[in-house]
């Protein structure tokens, strides 16, 4: 390219190079500083606004404060729903290494059944933000905490939190009414206020746990922290304290639950009381009743697997959802369906030869009695529970009106205010058949209806608000659970309340009253055994509701069947006639018959001057955490 | 006179002494140099306070750390260049061979390691490297006529290739690439032509993809998560993700000496080390920062301005390398930081706390003064 070089230094060429070079050099370094000029005005003053909301994200962190949440008292101030500190392991996923072994690591250190990784997967995966602890186990041992504080070094992520607990005192007798909170799961999260729910782990699943969710919550506050990269908080900067929860004072007297309970002595069944004048419910049992506080801490699979597979359903709130044929506990408010619609007088006669049997069918449906009782009017048709009697009037009404009365005292209808669960049952009509079936309906099934079979379906709670709303002369009270929330009284009138039960004849009040007195006191009434001796006016009637339907003309011994199969015998009663305080219903199924007895038991506890139930109530007022804070 | 001026060893003339030696050439000191010296280190002690989460003892330490160093760039200054052109083979076959000691101890079952142990000292042969390369050029420069030839580069290559391929397998990526760029710092202010730059630079985009076949996992992950830090923000993104939230939130005046939440309250990694600038960045604001960058372009531009009153090709084009290379360890460092090139271990020089690499970096001061101070007063 050129004339070959000399083997000679140009010094002169040189230093021209060199300062050529030096300066090309200096030209760059300028447009490199340039660039980090660039750079650092982008960052700090165009983009500052950017970086610095985040570095105050960085370094504060919003803490929920949880709510306390709200206590559940009595009718009388006796404690059923409390708080106690117990120690959750809780663990953050952000801040674990390795999940897996974390967890496998837990459960070699805790000692617990292998399978529980998987339920532990599914848990820590469950969790409100990022950096939110995730519930792992709750209520650790002395023991377990221990051996946790040991390994503490080998389970980053993984912390002990203290945490107030739910803890019912009286767990099985109470456990329908209150019904129990456990673990926020996916859908509930979906639909909670997360910011309310932040510092929260349990909501109330059942009963009033659930119903009053929102006011035993209570509402979260918050601290706003300042802390460093390892989440370690250094300060706090503001903080706006929770509202805890409204405690709940219920309408139930415990005594007279539990009483109710022993009552039951083991059967399957259901017993409502109600305080008609002001809806209070002041006990609702159904038997068997189950642990909830084990639900609370997170039942194991072995325990819940043995609670469904109990033939006796203790889950099952027979009270409020145990749909049963009312059977001849009807007959009072079919009397008055009769008397109202002028098809019977309350003196007029039907004459029952042991049957009734509808115009051109050579069907008989047969009285409870094979021979008949002969002569009956209002009165005696309720004292002895007649059934050709009750057949008349279903005929005369019809399913349509009778249906219709039937309505008016809340059957086929969810009356109560604040009863989670409750059903409806069913009080068929023509068009509901058309509906349901696609059927016509059958005049027989009219007189089935007349009786409280057939499609008939009535819950408990039902049973017991309809005595109620007949002892209150037609008024309807919606029967509620709650009787003060925080500083409110939940008195009615509720709203959208049933309107009440007009009769054109008051005294036909009375003279319906008069047979369930019968019931009691007559020489042939039902329960005569159990009215005796009584201190005060009570009315009532019995029923049994067939489990086990029976072809035409069968008859059946009870000890032939098996105890499963054998009728559910039913009682309604209130008492006192002329100044009601109590309205009760009980169900024990499959008992065969003779339960009033229960009933009597209850209303002489609730009004006799020398019941227990008198006694000053006891009312310990255990001692209270009021709360615990993080840190 | 060429000829023989070649023969001599450079700076070693004996001054012929026209009139009377300013005091700061007979102590061999340059007074801007080592003002803008003095600056600089003191600005890095007050951020370092800070940085250090206000420990007056890790301060203490790096003062006198930088105070030892700064007497051995003194010291070294009274060495004339002459003395250093004799010394440079040894300077560079030492280092060679305490790299190759330092390969086999790792071969031998030490594991990847850097340091070499004499006693109770613990030495960095790459650092002695970054000095030593370019005095092996510019001693090789000094005795050939320039523009260098083919021939030159591919001797240049054997000189730079065994050692900086020494220390990428200790692995040190970062040093490797910067004793490489002192390196071709001498090569191209030697006056490489511009033709064979354009070669190189098409050679070099050539071999990347080479490079990246033999770069360890954590040097890719690195590479990776520069091209996107918001790809794994907890895990390696976290530290460019931090430092720009601390300079970015620094904003014109910065939060305050010791008053960044960033760096104080620890989510800024490496805050008193590699990513001290961001802590400058967040407590001294857009203001600091153009501070320390404008006494850096001082410094420079002294080193230019001394690498060009050098007298011979040995001084100037050493010199040269020297001011260059420290830019570009400025360079790296804060635009490692600021995320606009990838995380290499690059300290900032003079304030990032630790001893190795402001020895280093001293001792090329030292030099440039050396080489200044040591001229023939007539041409002036």
């Amino acid at each position: 390219m050129r004339k070959r070089r000399e083997n000679v230094k140009n010094h002169e060429r040189e230093v021209r190079v060199f300062r050529h070079r030096s300066l090309v050099a200096a030209l760059i370094i300028v447009l490199m500083a340039g660039a980090i000029v660039s750079r650092l005005v982008y960052l700090q003053v165009i983009e500052h606004d950017v970086f610095i909301t985040r570095s105050d994200n960085n370094r504060m962190r919003v803490e929920p404060l949880p709510p306390r949440r709200g206590l559940i008292y009595d009718r009388h101030g006796k404690l059923l729903a409390e708080n106690r500190p117990t120690y959750n392991l809780t663990i953050v996923r952000e801040r674990v290494d390795d999940l897996d072994t974390t967890l496998q690591r837990l459960v070699d250190i805790l000692d617990l059944p292998e399978d529980e990784v998987e339920t532990f997967r599914e848990r820590s995966r469950q969790r409100q933000r990022p950096y939110q602890p995730a519930l792992l186990i709750s209520d650790l041992t002395e023991d377990q905490i221990a051996r946790l504080a040991v390994n503490r070094y080998l389970l980053s992520g993984v912390e002990v939190e203290a945490q107030l607990m739910r803890y019912y005192p009286d767990p099985i007798v109470m456990s329908h009414v209150l019904g129990y909170v456990g673990r926020i799961n996916a859908e509930e999260l979906a639909d909670l206020d997360p910011g309310n729910y932040a510092g929260t782990h349990f909501i109330g699943k059942t009963g009033i746990e659930y119903t009053y969710e929102d006011a035993l919550h209570g509402k979260a506050g918050l601290r706003k922290v300042e802390t460093n990269a390892r989440g370690r908080v250094l300060r706090e900067l503001e903080r706006s304290p929770a509202v805890p929860g409204k405690d709940i004072t219920l309408t139930i007297d415990s005594r007279l639950q539990h009483m109710a309970y022993d009552l039951l002595g083991g059967r399957r069944g259901a017993i409502v009381a109600i305080q008609p004048k002001t809806g209070d419910i002041l006990a609702m049992v159904s038997a068997p009743g189950f642990d909830i506080n084990k639900f609370v801490t997170g039942i194991s699979y072995k325990d819940y697997r043995a609670l469904q597979e109990n033939l006796d359903l203790p889950l099952y709130n027979r009270a409020v959802r145990g749909q049963y044929p009312p059977g001849s506990t009807v007959k009072p408010f079919e009397a008055l369906a009769a008397l109202q619609d002028g098809v019977v007088k309350p003196d007029d006669i039907i004459y029952d030869p042991g049957y009734f049997q509808l115009p051109n069918d050579t069907r008989r449906y047969h009285n409870w009695l094979r021979w008949g009782h002969g002569r009956v009017d209002l009165e005696r048709a309720l004292e002895v529970s007649n059934n050709t009697y009750f057949y008349t009037m279903a005929y005369r009404l019809g399913i349509d009106r009778l249906s219709a009365f039937m309505h008016q005292f809340g059957f086929g209808e969810v009356t109560s205010l604040d009863v989670q669960g409750a059903l409806p049952g069913l009080m068929p009509s023509r068009e509901w058949k058309r509906e349901k079936y696609n059927q016509v309906w059958y005049p027989g099934e009219t007189l089935s209806a007349g009786i409280g079979q057939g499609y008939f379906m009535a819950t408990p709670l039902q049973l017991a608000a309809a005595t109620a709303t007949l002892a209150n002369h037609g008024h309807w009270v919606r029967p509620h659970l709650a009787k003060r929330v925080g500083d409110e009284a939940i008195e009615p009138p509720f709203a959208d309340t049933k309107p009440d039960v007009e009769l054109d004849k008051a005294r036909w009040w009375q003279d319906v009253y008069k047979g369930m007195e019968a019931v009691l006191n007559g020489s042939e009434g039902t329960a005569r055994k159990v009215g005796a001796g009584m201190q005060y006016q009570m009315a009532a009637k019995t029923g049994t509701a067939q489990v086990f339907s029976l072809g035409q003309n069968q008859k059946y011994d009870a000890d032939e069947l098996t105890e499963r199969l054998r009728d559910h015998a039913l009682f309604i009663g209130f008492a006192p006639v002329d100044d009601p305080q109590i309205a009760i219903a009980v169900i024990v199924e499959n008992a065969g018959g003779g339960v009033s007895g229960l009933g009597r038991e209850l209303t002489d506890a609730w009004l006799l001057p020398d019941s227990e139930l008198k006694d000053p109530p006891d009312t310990t007022v255990n001692e209270e955490v009021e709360s615990i804070d993080g840190d | 006179m060429a000829t023989d001026f070649q023969r001599v060893a450079p700076g070693n003339h004996r001054a012929r002494v026209g009139r009377k030696r300013s005091l700061w050439l007979r102590v061999h000191l340059d007074p801007w140099l080592l003002s803008i010296l003095l600056l600089l280190i003191s600005f890095g002690l007050v951020v370092l306070y800070s940085a250090s989460g206000m420990s007056a003892s890790t301060t203490m330490a790096q003062a006198s750390r930088m105070g030892v160093a700064l007497l051995g760039a003194i010291v070294i200054a009274q060495f004339s260049p002459g003395t250093l052109f004799r010394w440079t083979p040894v300077a560079y076959g030492g280092g060679l061979l305490m790299l190759i000691a330092v390969e086999i101890m790792g071969d031998i079952g030490m594991g990847a390691q850097r340091w070499l142990e004499i006693g109770p000292l613990r030495f960095q042969p790459s650092e002695l490297m970054k000095i030593a390369m370019p005095m092996m050029l510019a001693a090789y420069f000094h005795r050939r006529p320039l523009p260098p030839t083919w021939r030159d580069l591919i001797v240049c290559a054997v000189i730079v290739g065994v050692p900086v391929l020494l220390i990428a397998r200790q692995p040190d990526l970062g040093t490797s690439l910067l004793v490489t760029c002192a390196a071709v710092f001498v090569i191209l202010l030697a006056g490489l032509s511009w033709k064979f730059i354009l070669a190189l630079v098409a050679l070099a985009g050539g071999a990347a993809p080479l490079l990246w076949i033999n770069m360890h996992d954590y040097q890719r992950q690195r590479v990776l998560t520069f091209l996107n830090p918001e790809s794994d923000p907890l895990g390696a993104g976290w530290n460019i993700i931090q430092s720009k939230t601390a300079i970015g939130s620094g904003g014109l005046e910065g939060k305050g000496w010791g008053l960044g939440t960033q760096s104080q309250l620890e989510f800024l990694p490496e805050r008193h080390t590699d990513f001290i600038v961001a802590v400058l960045g967040e407590e001294f604001g857009l203001i600091g920062m153009s501070t320390i960058l404008v006494l850096y372009l001082l410094l420079v531009s002294r080193g230019l301005v001394m690498a060009n009153n050098a007298q011979d090709t040995y001084g100037r084009l050493l010199a040269g390398s020297i001011v260059l290379t420290f830019f570009i360890y400025v360079f790296v460092n804060i635009g490692m930081v600021t995320g606009i090139l990838p995380v290499v271990g690059v300290p900032l020089p003079l304030v990032s706390y630790g001893g190795t690499s402001s020895v280093t970096l001293m001792a090329g001061f030292g030099i440039l003064m050396s080489i200044h101070t040591h001229r023939r007063l007539l041409t002036h």
